[in-house]
């Protein structure tokens, strides 16, 4: 299982702050469970293909060739807003 | 000393925490409050949203790269997250150091690290309804400027 969290306006658009991903070999890199979230519907297609993305993979800040394994936490978020 | 919380802080609390030690000749501090007028709209609230556990993580990461560039002894990063109302205060940054040099470059690399790093998003409230706020390339720019030097 990939632990898939979704922040700021991401969560918003999308719905939901969080959905489980059943781990499969199809799976193993950012890029390909972000072509697997978008491809569920349009809604989903749009917030996936925003340029403006990140992705980080348990909690660290990571990029689209990232290595995705079974059990990991992914979140996608927008740039960031604080101070 | 890094917190991520809900609560307002007291800067003479903060201050008094980080200006203890007579080795530190220099203690330079931060706050960073909810304004009026972001992009010309104006704002009545600001509601600031993060990342648990990876807030903390990043907040300890920039702290760990700061005190690798200079010499500083106490370092403070109080983010707020919640829901502010206008000229209430967000975030503080303290620290000191023996050298004035060193508190002043370390308080403005953290903040700047911090606004580019950090996983926090603001949801601003006015009049015009809500809207998230949009990254903005000057504070990427003022982030990069450290990674030059």
């Amino acid at each position: 299982m990939i632990n898939v969290l979704f922040f700021a306006q991401v969560r918003e658009l999308l719905g939901t702050a969080k959905v489980e991903v059943a781990f499969d070999e199809s799976l193993t890199t950012t890029e390909a469970l972000r072509a697997h979230l978008a491809a569920q519907d349009e809604k989903w297609g749009r917030v996936m293909a925003n340029d403006k993305l990140l992705v980080a993979v348990n909690q660290t800040i990571s990029n689209w060739e990232a290595g995705v394994k079974d059990g990991d936490e992914v979140a996608f978020f927008p740039p960031v807003t604080g101070g | 000393m890094i917190r991520v919380q809900t609560q307002d802080f007291d800067v003479p609390t903060e201050y008094a925490r980080i200006a203890v030690d007579h080795s530190d000749g220099a203690v330079v501090t931060f706050v960073g409050k909810v304004r009026d007028f972001n992009d010309g709209s104006s704002v009545t609230d600001l509601t600031l949203e993060h990342y648990p556990g990876m807030t903390e993580s990043v907040l300890e990461q920039i702290e760990a790269e700061a005190r690798e560039r200079w010499p500083l002894n106490h370092v403070t990063i109080i983010h707020r997250v919640g829901t502010m109302a206008l000229g209430e205060q967000i975030v503080f940054i303290g620290v000191s150091s023996a050298h004035r040099k060193a508190a002043f470059a370390a308080c403005e690399f953290l903040i700047d690290f911090l606004k580019t790093k950090a996983p926090f998003w603001k949801l601003e409230a006015g009049e015009q309804g809500e809207h998230w706020v949009e990254a903005r390339d000057s504070d990427e720019q003022a982030a990069k400027m450290w990674e030059q030097e």
